[in-house]
């Protein structure tokens, strides 16, 4: 790539960094505001008692469980798509794959976050790390909490480095690039990068390995979270399916969020010249696909559970599909498989807004499914004496909702302060001879039938 | 003077600058090149690329899953309760942490071995240009001897640089 584009290149991505308006200044106000709300909120909760919430026997999972198989299915946005993206060397990868990872490190430390609000003594959460008390006893690692402790730890863990390391040539770049301050903040950040061939080698070989241990790691986060569920003999719960249907559906929310977030940042950033409707093209392929992996486990699971006519499941089953739960299923059901299916199988709807509309119908859907997985069991266990209903009290949709302006605020403060696209991986796509799929295929297939 | 060096805008002409100073006979490893992003497809990109990282990944991994089956065996017989009619050391569950643990302690040894083998964090030597950033590329030596400067700075020259630089 010449130097002059790399030059614009690098203004562009920096501009954010570089410039503020009084807009950033207002979102961050307003977002912030809710959080603060959010928090004192919690606060309120925690000096009045867990009372303050809806949950009460049997429901005791409820919103805040909810949330949190929620918020660690939008994790699943950024780094298992941007390490598969990365392995299968897609090139239009490239600025789409930090937007993505972001998405994953802080949607799980909101997610994580909620187990510990569910605590109800939330200073005590330190029970929850494995490690003898005073009497050296153990946690009982055969408890499906105990794996949830180690596999998000060890997804956070390899999610924050794997967004990382990318960005320190970046870093070396804003350096480069400024003067005073942010001088000596973006140096301390950079760590002495210096761009040798060394350098970069062992970086791209690091990125590598990374992307291949990460996939596992990404899949095996979900399953255990399905495992909080399925490892109990609960109506519906109970079921070999849970692992690969709650995996499709974290991927599936995850695509629905990055590909809002990728929209929000090429309206607001002017990112127009990098974010290409492309983009949003293939991601609204993705989305489709996973819609219909979606519709089909959905199937699988009723049909099973219809056939078999097994009372407490069907008490389930019933009460979803024809009872109180059963304006929130069918509308599960339209806003995840049949708005995005309408909506994305047709070239000419698969545009920008084709794509947000259809994810800001997943995200809706996904939430939702989550709530019907965990409330309408546990109100219907197998002895209907201990039958229950639930309804979220206001602590409960105010935390709810102070989470979504976090994860926007700190998306919001993480564009500001770092490019939220990788320039260098950006100017490596430039050097890459253009191919267009027919070329692809012409190749290919001369060199197959010369 | 500690170095000598030019900046060019193209890596074939970064390239034809390495191969003049190895032709000065400057030996490879005094040579510095430097990048705002790599150029696989230049010969320069590929000195240093034997690397371990790979294997020390793997056995990173590998004292991940022998801690984490000493941690799991470890805990289990230290309190021996039966619970879920499970016997006292369960491999089932215990494969999900031993899992974790393993991918953790490769995912670890690779960002270390990164860390150390790419020198960082360091400090910035003195032969640095922020044009390199920019999308300039860097071919330099550090300490020249009096003897061979001025075949270098022909062989940099020739390269196609625009001017000298020293610092």
């Amino acid at each position: 790539m010449s130097e002059a584009s790399s030059r614009k290149l690098s203004d562009d991505l920096l501009r954010p960094l570089l410039e503020t308006s009084w807009r950033f200044y207002a979102l961050v106000t307003f977002l912030g505001s809710i959080v603060l709300m959010g928090l004192c909120t919690w606060a309120y909760q925690m000096y009045m008692g867990f009372g303050m919430t809806g949950i009460n026997n049997p429901i005791f999972w409820a919103f805040y469980i909810t949330n949190f198989v929620f918020w660690i299915g939008i994790s699943h946005a950024g780094t298992l798509i941007s390490a598969i993206l990365r392995l299968v060397n897609a090139g239009w990868r490239r600025p789409v794959t930090r937007c993505a990872e972001v998405i994953t490190a802080f949607a799980l430390m909101i997610g994580a976050m909620f187990p510990i609000i569910h605590l109800g003594r939330p200073w005590l959460f330190f029970w929850l790390v494995p490690y003898p008390n005073s009497r050296l006893i153990w946690p009982n690692f055969r408890s499906p909490l105990v794996w949830d402790f180690f596999a998000i730890t060890t997804y956070l863990t390899g999610s924050v480095l794997f967004l990382v390391l990318p960005m320190i040539p970046d870093f070396a770049l804003v350096r480069d690039r400024t003067t005073g301050m942010r001088h000596r903040i973006y140096g301390a950040l950079a760590l002495g990068w210096q761009g040798t061939p060394k350098q970069w080698h062992r970086l791209e070989s690091a990125m590598s390995i990374m992307a291949i241990a990460i996939i596992p790691v990404a899949v095996s986060v979900h399953t255990i979270v399905s495992f909080d569920f399925s490892m109990a003999p609960v109506p519906m719960w109970h079921s070999t399916m849970f692992g690969p249907y709650f995996v499709a559906g974290a991927i599936f929310s995850g695509i629905a969020g990055l590909i809002i977030a990728m929209a929000a940042l090429r309206k607001f950033l002017h990112l127009e010249e990098y974010l290409h409707p492309v983009h949003f093209q293939n991601l609204g392929k993705l989305l489709l696909m996973m819609s219909l992996l979606w519709g089909y486990f959905v199937f699988a699971e009723r049909l099973t559970v219809w056939y078999g006519n097994e009372s407490a499941e069907i008490a389930v089953l019933r009460v979803t599909q024809t009872g109180s739960f059963a304006p929130l299923y069918w509308t599960m059901v339209v806003v995840n498989f049949v708005i995005p299916v309408s909506i994305l199988s047709i070239k000419r709807l698969r545009t920008i807004a084709g794509c947000v509309v259809a994810s800001f119908g997943v995200l809706v859907g996904m939430w939702l499914e989550r709530f019907l997985i965990v409330v309408p069991s546990l109100g219907h266990k197998y002895l209907p004496y201990s039958w229950g209903t639930y309804r979220p009290r206001p602590v409960e949709l105010l935390i709810t909702a102070s989470t979504f302006a976090a994860m926007c605020l700190l998306y919001t403060l993480f564009a500001k302060f770092v490019p939220i696209i990788s320039i260098w991986e950006l100017k490596v796509g430039e050097q890459e001879p253009y191919e267009t799929a027919q070329e692809r295929s012409a190749r290919v297939l001369g060199e197959a039938h010369p | 003077m500690s170095a000598v060096y030019a900046l060019y805008s193209s890596p074939d002409a970064a390239q034809r600058a390495v191969n003049g100073l190895y032709a000065a006979g400057i030996a490879q490893d005094d040579v510095v090149v430097m990048s705002g992003e790599p150029f696989e497809a230049q010969p320069f990109a590929h000195r240093d690329s034997a690397t371990w990282l790979w294997y020390i990944a793997c056995l990173g991994g590998f004292v991940g899953l022998v801690f984490s089956t000493w941690l799991t065996r470890m805990t289990e017989l230290a309190w021996p309760l039966q619970t879920g009619n499970m016997p006292i050391v369960a491999w089932w569950p215990n494969l999900i942490v031993i899992f974790e643990l393993t991918m953790l302690g490769a995912i670890l040894a690779t960002v270390l071995t990164l860390f150390v083998t790419a020198k960082l964090p360091g400090r910035l030597p003195k032969l640095y240009d922020p044009e390199v950033t920019n999308g300039k590329i860097l071919v330099g030596v550090e300490n020249p001897s009096a003897a061979t400067l001025p075949a270098l700075e022909r062989a940099l020259m020739a390269g196609g640089a625009a001017e000298l630089k020293r610092s």
